[in-house]
C-alpha cells in the first residue's frame, strides 16, 4: 500500500534525528505515562473500594424496626425472633437466602482496671458466615456455646488491645454488666465497614444477650418473643436483591397487620448508595484526572507542532528538491502528517511502557492500610493510543499544510 | 532537426515581478524553440532571467504573459497537479548545490522521484542502482553525501535526475561548486547522455563550459541578445572513461 510508504519514510526520517525525536515525543511520553498511571491508580483504588463493598456483600439488606426520613426518626413496633423465622422460610422468600437475627447493645466492658464502652453484639454463628468474620485469635462462638448459653465472648481488636494491653486475650475474662465472659477469640481487625466498627465490638451468644443482659430501655421481649435489633437478610444474588426487599416488607407488613394506607414502620437498607457512592466519586475523580491528562497531553502536541514547525524550516530545501523532482502538495502533506502521527505514536507507546513500569513503583508503595493498587485498563490503553494518535494529526497538520505551501523556488534558495 | 516537432516551444514568454511598484522584467519578450536531442548553454550575466527562464522551462514557475508548450502539450494553463507529473515525468533537475538529502544514502536520493512516480519500491532500487551505476557511482550506493566528495554528489544529483529517464535536463550551474577536474567529469556524464539522445540545457556563467554546447543563448536584462549555433561542438565530448 502506497500510504504505508509514507510511514517508512517517516521511520527513516525519525531515525536519523534521533535525539530530536525523542526530545519531541518526550511531551507525548510524559503525558500518556502520566494520565495511564494516574488513571491506574485512580481506578485501581475504585477498584480496591469496590471490592470492599462487594466482599462486605451487595446481596445485604438490613431491616430494622422504625423509619428515619425527613429528619425525623419514628419508632415501630420491635422486630422479633418470629419475624426472623418467618423470613427464614424459603418457599415464601425465594430470593432471600438466609435472615439473620442480631441483638445490638452499648455496655461498659470491664477487664481487671481496664474498661470499654463498646457495642455488644449478640449473635448465631450465622453472623460469622454472613459478614465473613476472620479471627486473629481463637475461634468464633460454637453453636454449642450459642445454645447452651455459655458466657463466651468474641472480641475486636480495639477492645482487646483497650481491655489487655496487647497481652493474648484467649482465655482471659472479662466482665458484661458485672457478670464474667470468657474470651475466645479476637476478631481479625478490619475496620469500618457496612456493619460498624467490628475492632470495637464484643460478640456474645444471641440467647444470652437476649436473656441476661439488663435492657436499658426497651424490654427485651415483645408479645411474648425476644425481640432482635436488626435482621440482616441477604438476597440470593445482587440483581434480585430489590425482589427480596420487597418480599422482606411484604412479610413484614403482613405480620404487623398494616393497612394498605399505613406506611412501613420498619427499614430496609441495601448497599445500592454505598456503590452509588462509590461509582460517582469515581467517576469525578476519573473526569478531574482525564482533565489533567488532556492538559498534559495538550502540552505534548504542541511541543510536537512546534518541533515540527522548526523542522519545517530547516527542511525548506529538502521540501523544494522534493516538490522539484515531482512531490505532489498532497506528497509532502502526508510526509510530515506520518511523521508527526509516528512521533505520537511512538511516543504514546513509550509512555505505555513507562506507565507499567510506573506501575510497579507505586504499587512498592502499597501497605496494608493504605493499599495502593494500579490497574491500567484495555480501554485507558486505547484511549492512549487513539489519543496520542489524534494529537499527531491535529498537531501535525499545521505544519504539514505550512510545508505544503512552500513555493520550491523559494524553496530551492534557501539558505 | 527539421521536421521533428519541438520538445520546447516558448513564445513572447515575459515573467514580471512586482517588488513595491515597481515591475520587474525578468523575463520579457523571449521566444525559443529547442528540439529533442539538442545541447544548449544558456549564458548571461548575474540577473540577466537565466535562472527565471530555467524555472519556467522546469514547470517550477509560471510565465506572467506569453506560451510554452513541452512535446506540444501546453504546459501554462496545466493545474499544478499536472504540472507536478510532468516535471517527475520530462523533467531531471542538477542544481549547483546538489541539493541531496542531508542524511539519506546515495541510493535513496537517485529512488527519490521514482517514490514520486508510484514505482514499486524493488523496481525502484533496481533502478536507482543502474543510475549509480551509469554515473560510476555503484560502489557509495550506501554513502551519504556528508561521506561523497563534491564531484560524486554532484553525479549522485545527475543520478537523480537522470533515474526517471526524463528527455530533458536542465542544469543550474552544474560546475559552479565543484574544481575544474572535476567539473570536466561532470561535463563528460552530461555529453555521454547526450549522445544517447537526451536534451540537455545548462546555465552557466561560465564559457568555456557554454562553448561544449552546439547552441549558446545569450540573455542580458530579460531578452535574448544572441542564439548562436555551432555545426560541431568546440570540445569533442571525452571518450575517456570516468575513474
Amino acid at each position: 500500500m502506497r500510504l504505508l510508504r509514507y510511514f517508512s519514510l517517516a521511520v527513516e526520517n525519525i531515525a536519523v534525528r534521533k535525539l530530536r525525536s525523542i526530545l519531541t515525543m518526550l511531551g507525548v511520553i510524559i503525558g500518556v505515562a502520566s494520565v495511564l498511571t494516574t488513571l491506574g491508580i485512580g481506578r485501581g483504588a475504585s477498584a480496591d473500594i469496590m471490592q470492599d463493598i462487594a466482599s462486605e456483600g451487595l446481596t445485604l439488606l438490613i431491616v430494622e424496626s422504625g423509619t428515619y426520613s425527613d429528619q425525623t426518626w419514628t419508632s415501630g413496633q420491635p422486630l422479633t425472633m418470629a419475624d426472623v423465622a418467618a423470613l427464614s422460610d424459603r418457599s415464601l422468600h425465594p430470593d432471600i437466602s438466609q435472615a439473620v437475627p442480631l441483638h445490638r447493645q452499648y455496655i461498659n466492658l470491664v477487664a481487671g482496671n481496664n474498661s470499654r464502652f463498646s457495642e455488644v453484639l449478640g449473635a448465631t454463628s450465622a453472623y460469622a458466615v454472613m459478614h465473613r468474620l476472620e479471627l486473629a485469635q481463637g475461634r468464633f462462638l460454637t453453636e454449642d456455646e450459642i445454645a447452651q448459653r455459655t458466657k463466651s465472648v468474641v472480641i475486636g481488636t480495639d477492645v482487646a488491645q483497650n481491655l489487655f494491653a496487647g497481652a493474648d486475650a484467649v482465655g482471659q475474662s472479662l466482665r458484661i454488666q458485672r457478670e464474667p465472659y470468657t474470651v475466645v477469640g479476637v476478631l481479625t481487625k478490619r475496620g469500618w465497614g457496612r456493619i460498624g466498627n467490628v475492632d470495637g465490638s464484643a460478640i456474645i451468644p444471641l440467647p444470652v444477650a437476649q436473656e441476661r443482659l439488663r435492657p436499658p430501655y426497651t424490654a427485651h421481649r415483645h408479645r411474648g418473643d425476644y425481640t432482635v435489633s436488626a435482621i440482616h437478610v441477604n438476597a440470593v444474588s445482587i440483581d434480585r436483591i430489590d425482589a427480596a426487599a420487597r418480599q422482606v416488607e411484604q412479610t413484614l407488613r403482613l405480620r404487623r397487620a398494616l393497612t394498605a394506607d399505613e406506611p412501613n414502620d420498619f427499614s430496609i437498607d441495601n448497599q445500592a448508595w454505598l456503590l452509588e457512592t462509590a461509582n460517582s466519586v469515581t467517576a469525578t475523580l476519573t473526569a478531574f484526572l482525564a482533565g489533567i491528562g488532556a492538559i498534559s497531553l495538550l502540552v505534548g502536541g504542541i511541543g510536537i507542532m512546534n518541533i515540527m514547525l522548526v523542522s519545517v524550516t530547516e527542511r525548506t530545501r529538502e521540501i523544494g528538491l522534493r516538490k522539484a523532482v515531482g512531490a505532489h502538495n498532497r506528497d509532502i502533506l502526508l510526509q510530515f502528517l506520518a511523521e508527526a502521527l509516528m512521533l505520537t505514536l511512538v511516543g504514546g507507546l513509550i509512555g505505555i511502557a513507562i506507565s507499567y513500569g510506573l506501575a510497579e513503583v507505586v504499587a512498592s508503595f502499597s501497605t496494608p492500610d493504605f493499599p495502593l493498587v494500579v490497574l491500567i485498563e484495555s480501554g485507558s490503553l486505547a484511549a492512549a493510543v487513539s489519543v496520542s494518535a489524534a494529537c499527531g494529526l491535529l498537531f501535525g497538520l499545521y505544519p504539514a499544510i505550512r510545508a505544503t505551501r512552500l513555493d520550491p523556488i523559494e524553496a530551492l534558495r534557501h539558505e | 532537426m527539421t521536421g521533428q516537432s519541438p520538445l520546447i516551444e516558448i513564445r513572447n514568454l515575459t515573467r514580471t515581478y512586482h517588488i513595491g511598484r515597481t515591475a520587474l522584467h525578468a523575463l520579457n519578450n523571449v521566444s525559443l524553440t529547442i528540439h529533442q536531442g539538442e545541447y544548449v548553454a544558456v549564458v548571461g550575466t548575474s540577473g540577466s532571467g537565466k535562472s527565471t527562464l530555467l524555472n519556467i522551462l522546469g514547470l517550477l514557475d509560471r510565465p506572467t504573459e506569453g506560451t510554452y508548450r513541452i512535446r506540444q502539450q501546453d504546459a501554462v494553463d496545466l493545474t499544478d497537479r499536472q504540472r507536478t507529473t510532468l516535471r517527475n515525468r520530462e523533467i531531471g533537475f542538477v542544481f549547483q548545490e546538489f541539493n541531496l538529502l542531508a542524511r539519506a544514502t546515495a541510493q535513496r536520493q537517485a529512488e527519490l522521484p521514482l517514490f514520486y512516480a508510484g514505482i514499486s519500491p524493488k523496481e525502484s532500487r533496481r533502478r536507482a542502482l543502474e543510475a549509480l551505476t551509469q554515473v560510476g557511482l555503484a560502489d557509495r550506493a550506501n554513502h551519504r553525501p556528508e561521506e561523497l566528495s563534491g564531484g560524486q554528489r554532484q553525479r549522485v544529483a545527475i543520478a537523480r535526475a537522470l533515474v526517471n529517464r526524463p528527455s530533458l535536463l536542465l542544469a543550474d550551474e552544474p560546475t559552479g561548486a565543484i574544481d575544474t577536474q572535476t567539473g570536466e567529469e561532470v561535463m563528460t556524464l552530461f555529453e555521454q547522455r547526450h549522445l544517447e539522445g537526451l536534451t540537455l540545457l545548462i546555465v552557466t556563467h561560465d564559457r568555456e563550459i557554454a562553448s561544449r554546447a552546439r547552441r549558446i543563448i545569450t540573455l542580458r536584462d530579460g531578452a535574448v541578445i544572441s542564439d548562436e549555433r555551432r555545426s560541431a561542438p568546440a570540445v569533442a565530448p571525452s571518450s575517456k572513461h570516468l575513474e
